[in-house]
């Protein structure tokens, strides 16, 4: 379980979160919703360790993360694909994957992981020995999720997946999505597409200018007045 | 015949550059710095195995050793403590710091081992390999071969251990490298030490070939290498490898054909020249702007 408790997160001067909780439970699909510049990226980054909050707490399973060094809490069971992919493009794929299990200490099944990345990503069995600098924007998505899968995580982070994507892709990705869960990881997912993020939630929050406005199921906010005029398109 | 021999001659002078090329490289890919101490570093290395070998009657691979582990443990604090501090600090703030150590450096060389200069003891047999009418001094097969087993090793290191992935890794991206779980505090202290133990071997060649020990040993041969190393393209380990070899030729050549006053004055000229044509070196890596 991974809880958020009155996180405050700022750049300098500006205070870029400003007191936001909120629980992921293990095995659900948690969506974080919201516009441009409303804080998804820089509550991710705190989640994982990229970033250091000015206060508050994120507790993984009890631990306490912004008191551990940002290496170590990949080890924890947290592995996060971040916004833009951020492929290791000099290195081939393969590389890539066998990155992704860095932190593991139980090498000894890393081919058969490999295989299951393989297996739910065909099309990077194929390119497995090309840089990955060299993949189209799809493919380096299904390789940022799968080198995050390669740590065995219990929650999966996803920033933006669907940035920059094809509408045939956008509904590959989530339909993978879809699948990891139902594998047993638990997903807190960050989404300007609101529509297919809330398709697949159990539950939704929405994040405005660095507080939570909305929260519910993904059902419930896809019903949302609110929710429909601002994201949804009307 | 005496092209081939001062081909040789290049080929010896450029298997020292690049092997001082390399640390700069290496520290350049990953930690985004010129670090302009490393210079200095093969100083200190080219001491300790003097007094290892002159004062303490070492032979001369205890003295070797010991320099190498003296290097590393001099890269990694030097690293730690006037770099280290300024990793979000701007680039030329890392640079004036890296000057400021090499003062230092120098200056502590000076205070502690006074300025004279010191003759470093013979340390390979003076004899030569006789091939035909070409005679090649052990010293310079010595240099040469040490240059190809030194980057033969780094680049199974850099290509075939989980260590050398995640260097490479952090060269391209420290942030997502730490979302693999990489420390990339430790990977950057491991591209330190491998530069500096580089830099005790060079010492040791360097010296071996100008047997004069002195503070500001370093400067020239530094300055060389980090040439050699943009020559080759600077982040780029095969670049610092070719770079380094050429710059000993074109020295070499230079000094045998056009003249020995403007030696350095005609390396610097091919430098500018290829950096006209290609402004990240021979093999550097195209700058790929961020969307």
């Amino acid at each position: 379980m991974l809880e958020i408790k009155d996180l405050r997160i700022s750049y300098g001067m500006i205070e870029a979160i400003k007191g936001i909780s909120f629980v992921v439970n293990d095995g659900e699909i948690i969506t974080l919703i919201g516009a441009n510049g409303a804080g998804k990226t820089t509550t991710m980054h705190a989640i994982s360790g990229l970033l250091k909050p000015v206060s508050g707490s994120i507790l993984l399973n009890g631990t306490e993360l912004t008191r551990i060094p940002p290496h170590r809490i990949v080890s924890l069971g947290l592995a996060q694909v971040p916004e833009g992919r951020r492929v290791f493009a000099e290195q081939t794929v393969e590389e890539n994957l066998v990155l992704g299990a860095y932190a593991r200490k139980d090498k000894e099944h890393l081919n058969e992981d490999l295989d299951s990345v393989f297996s739910l990503f065909p099309r990077l069995m194929e390119r497995r020995k090309q840089p990955s600098g060299t993949l189209s924007g799809g493919e380096q998505q299904m390789l940022a999720m799968g080198r995050a899968l390669m740590a065995k995580p219990s929650i999966l982070l996803l920033d933006e997946p669907s940035m920059g994507l094809s509408p045939l892709l956008v509904s590959e990705i989530f339909h993978i999505i879809e699948e990891i869960n139902k594998k047993g990881t638990t997903v807190l997912l960050v989404e300007q597409n609101a529509k297919r993020a809330l398709a697949i939630a159990d539950r939704a929050y929405v994040l405005e200018t660095g507080r939570i406005t909305l929260s519910g199921t993904g059902e419930e906010l896809a019903q949302d007045e609110r929710v429909k005029s601002a994201y949804l398109g009307g | 015949m005496d092209f081939l021999s001062y081909l040789i001659n290049g080929l010896s002078l450029g298997s020292v550059y690049a092997i001082i090329a390399l640390g700069y490289t290496m520290v350049y890919g990953i930690a985004k710095m010129l670090n302009f101490a490393h210079g200095d570093v093969i100083m200190v290395g080219a001491y300790v195995v003097f007094f290892a070998i002159s004062s303490f009657h070492m032979p001369l691979a205890v003295g070797l050793l010991l320099s190498i582990a003296v290097c590393t443990v001099l890269g990694i604090t030097i690293e730690r403590l006037a770099y280290k501090p300024l990793r979000q600090a701007s680039s030329l703030s890392v640079l004036i710091t890296a000057i400021g150590v090499s003062y230092f450096l120098q200056n502590a060389a000076q205070l502690f081992w006074s300025s004279s200069t010191k003759v470093f003891p013979s340390v390979l047999s003076n004899g030569a390999l006789q091939l035909g009418g070409l005679s090649i001094s052990y010293l310079t097969l010595v240099t040469i071969g040490t240059c190809i087993l030194v980057m033969a090793c780094l680049m199974l290191f850099i290509n075939h251990t989980s260590t050398g992935r995640a260097m490479r890794a952090c060269s391209e991206d420290k942030g997502a490298a730490t979302l693999m779980g990489i420390n990339v505090n430790l990977i950057i202290s491991i591209t330190f030490a491998i530069g500096s133990g580089l830099a005790a071997i060079a010492s040791v060649l360097l010296c071996a070939a100008y047997p004069s020990v002195y503070p500001t040993l370093g400067a020239m041969p530094g300055i060389k290498a980090f040439t050699a190393a943009v020559f080759g393209g600077i982040g780029s380990i095969p670049g610092a490898f070719l770079g380094g070899l050429l710059l000993g030729i074109i020295e070499i050549f230079a000094k045998a054909y056009i003249s020995t006053q403007l030696s350095d004055a005609i390396v610097f000229a091919v430098l500018i020249i290829v950096l006209l044509i290609r402004p990240t070196g021979l093999l550097g890596r195209r700058i790929r702007e961020k969307v």
